[in-house]
């Protein structure tokens, strides 16, 4: 595992981005660069990453960035990857780098087109859970009781699991990560570079806003997800599945950092009940109970 | 050359993004691990690694990651003047 | 060498010798056999394409525009939903100034479904920002294929370009069609240079926030592209006609000269039209046909003659035939008929009576209301 004072030094987000202050996305896509280097193409739909680049006729991304529809970025990404090919452009990597909204909703069926074609390519969903870019908006990722600016009582229902959902398609490299440790994302990022065929990333990526915390608390949150349990890390490489960094401890018994400790940071969560509460409990504690009984044998 | 919406890397695009700050980060050398979580944490890549990790003012946006990330307390959020 | 063969299979043979580097493409009918002949193509490796077996058109049209932003010359078909489908994307592909060429099998809208030939498809996708042509016969249609990768991909033009005909009528049916040596197709047709593209050694960023007083200039651009069009079609028309025998330029005019009435239609009415022309010329009658091979650009300075009758095989709702509209307000007397909707069949006897209609002052909805 590479130590974060030997990450490479190479800067392709430029100073000056339009990025709210601590925001999440800028964090996780200055190291994925790192990993990723300059013979990168970027596809980014509609999405916080797509205004993040600042104003034409300037852009603050350095590597070639396609921005595109809101739904279609695996499928544009798909034609990027052929075009590669039939150009035989070699080592040049098309990423997609979309958030929830263009993942999980709007942007799933290209994923899943692209992703049973066996697109030659990355694509990473950064997760803020909400459509964040319009507004605090729900998103199929936002979880059970959050508040949004469309779930005002409070979101009614939990949240899907795209990984999951993107590991029913047998792809080689399926992987969740998030800011808090960047050297696990750094090495996934370098594992899914070096294979071949449709890899996958998700990025737990808290929005302060959105999520309602002050903005310095930006990595500590997200490193509290996973301590809790709210998010997992782990990559799945041709269906064998290692659990990752801190959770990899959690699953091999370490006890979870009771959820509440996370919810309490947010106000989006300020409004919970009791009975929220118990049932953001049960999923958590049904959801490692499901890893440990399919994932714990190791 | 046709008009099309391609754009061009330019550090700064959204002007100096420094004046948006409220409160400064201040690191102190002698405290100073050089563990280097700032420069990896910044969302602004405004942290650069010189001897000691320093900021660029010009582009700090003043969130206070930096600090709040810091291991041994070395960064101070200070409040700007103007 | 002549080749017997339906519309979509000489327009697939035509995608095929252009020599696309990516296609995708997403099956409807009546434009399946394109894409099922392409497939085969590429399988049997007599073209050298990747083919992306799409999930869905818009994905089709998003897949080209990722590849030609990258540099690959593409290819797509579709018809009707799958038309619509796209049409966000479409205007993407107009705006980001991409030589996409697609051949769009005209077929109905619904509910309910309806797989015959009609137009209202293309017509909707007026203001994409696309070059429009329309194929009256199999032989135009591979003709099609070709100029439009040539003119699309012109430097002063730089737009995407479809090639439409009849679902059916023309995709079905097997008509014989000149097919050029593939060595005379790469003659005609260079190497597609492209306007920008995603290049590692010189990073860019395409499609970020636009500034209004940026915008404004960039459709303004693509604006001046289209007429420009006009000229360069008619100059790669009259070029192909020096090297294969057969000249295009913007329209196709039959025993217009010394007509008193002139019949603007496009695509299979076209066809039938020149039958009804010379019937009617037999009978005396000074008629003449307009055979309106490009839509768009609009060919407006070509359509000044005292007395049109245009047949339009679409209808936009309240306003009546979107071609007679086009036209219609420059000084001539223009009467419109909206005829072959939905697929009503539409002949030569037809188009004749449509004629004596429009002498007696009539227009209107052929044939269930014309007054």
């Amino acid at each position: 595992m590479v130590a974060i004072k030997d990450l490479p030094l190479d800067e392709k987000i430029l100073k000056g981005h339009a990025a709210c202050p601590g925001c999440p996305i800028t964090i996780a896509l200055r190291t994925a660069l790192k990993a990723l280097g300059e013979k990168t193409i970027l596809v980014i739909p509609a999405s916080c990453s797509a205004v993040v680049q600042a104003l034409y006729p300037k852009t603050a991304f350095n590597v070639p960035t396609l921005n595109i529809a809101f739904e279609a970025a695996a499928s544009a990404a798909s034609g990027v990857a052929a075009a590669l090919k039939a150009l035989e452009k070699k080592d040049i990597l098309p990423v997609v780098w979309a958030g929830d909204g263009g993942s999980y909703d709007i942007g799933l069926q290209a994923l899943s087109g692209a992703l049973e074609r066996g697109t030659d390519f990355i694509y990473v969903c950064y997760n803020n859970q909400m459509y964040s870019n319009t507004g605090i908006q729900r998103s199929g990722a936002t979880p059970y009781g959050a508040w949004t600016t469309t779930t005002w009582s409070g979101k009614k229902e939990r949240q899907k699991e795209l990984a999951e959902i993107v590991m029913a398609h047998h792809i080689p490299y399926v992987a969740t990560a998030t800011i808090a440790y960047p050297t696990d994302l750094y090495e996934k990022m370098k594992k899914a570079k070096e294979m071949k065929g449709p890899r996958y990333i998700e990025i737990l990526a808290p929005c302060p806003p959105g999520w309602r915390f002050d903005m310095s608390k930006t990595v500590e949150m997200s490193r509290l997800a996973v301590e809790t349990g709210a998010w997992v890390l782990y990559e799945m490489i041709d269906g064998k599945m290692e659990f990752t960094g801190y959770s990899k401890r959690l699953l091999a018994g370490k006890e979870r950092k009771p959820v509440e400790e996370w919810l309490k940071m947010q106000g989006r969560f300020r409004h919970l009940t009791q009975e929220d509460l118990e049932k953001i409990r049960e999923i958590i504690e049904a959801k490692w109970d499901y890893y440990k009984k399919v994932y714990g044998g190791n | 050359m046709i008009k099309t919406a391609l754009s061009t890397p330019t550090e700064g695009a959204m002007g100096k993004t420094g004046t948006w700050r409220v409160f400064r980060p201040v690191i102190d050398k002698e405290k100073c691990i050089k563990c280097w979580f700032c420069w990896v944490y910044c969302p602004d890549a405004a942290i650069s690694r010189n001897e000691y990790p320093e900021v660029d003012y010009d582009y700090c946006k003043g969130c206070g990651v930096c600090a709040n990330e810091c291991p041994v307390k070395a960064i101070e959020m200070r409040r700007e003047e103007k | 060498m002549i080749v017997i063969d339906t519309g979509n299979h000489i327009s697939a043979l035509a995608a095929k010798m252009a020599k696309p580097h990516v296609i995708a493409a997403y099956p409807i009918t009546p434009q399946t056999t394109i894409v099922e002949r392409l497939a085969q193509y590429v399988e049997n490796g007599e073209v050298n394409a990747e083919f992306i077996r799409v999930e869905s058109e818009h994905s089709a049209m998003a897949a080209c525009i990722g590849a030609a932003s990258v540099g690959a010359r593409t290819f797509t078909a579709t018809s009707s939903h799958g038309l619509l489908l796209m049409h966000e994307m479409l205007h993407w592909a107009g705006l980001a100034r991409l030589p996409i060429v697609m051949v769009n099998v005209n077929r109905a809208l619904g509910p309910g479904w309806n797989i015959w030939s009609d137009l209202n498809d293309s017509m909707s996708q007026r203001d994409t920002g696309w070059i429009q042509f329309y194929a009256s016969s199999v032989q135009e249609a591979y003709d099609n294929v070709i100029q439009a990768y040539k003119i699309a991909e012109n430097e002063e033009v730089m737009l995407p370009a479809m090639v439409c005909y009849d679902g059916f009528i023309l995709s079905h049916t097997s008509m014989p069609a000149e097919i050029p040596e593939q060595r005379e197709v790469d003659e005609f047709l260079p190497e597609y240079k492209p306007a920008w593209k995603m290049d590692v050694e010189k990073p860019a960023t395409h499609g970020n926030i636009v500034p209004p007083e940026y915008y404004i200039h960039i459709r303004y651009d693509m604006h001046l592209a289209m007429k420009k069009a006009k000229k360069v079609i008619q100059e790669v028309g009259e070029e192909f006609g020096r090297k294969f025998g057969r000249e295009y330029g913007l329209i196709q005019d039959y025993r217009c000269d010394d007509a008193d009435y002139v019949i603007v239609t496009m695509s299979a009415i076209a066809a039938e039209g020149r039958v009804a022309v010379d019937n009617l010329r037999e009978k005396g009658e000074k008629v003449g046909l307009v055979n309106l091979t490009t839509f768009r650009p609009f060919p407006h300075e070509m359509l000044r003659y005292d007395k049109m009758i245009v047949i339009d095989r679409d209808i936009s709702p309240g306003l009546g035939g979107v071609v007679y509209n086009e036209i219609r307000g420059n000084g001539s007397e223009v009467y419109g008929f909206m005829a072959g909707l939905g697929g009503m069949d539409v002949n030569y006897k037809d188009i004749e009576r449509i004629y004596e209609l429009a002498k007696e002052g009539k227009e209107g909805l052929y044939p269930i209301e014309v007054k």
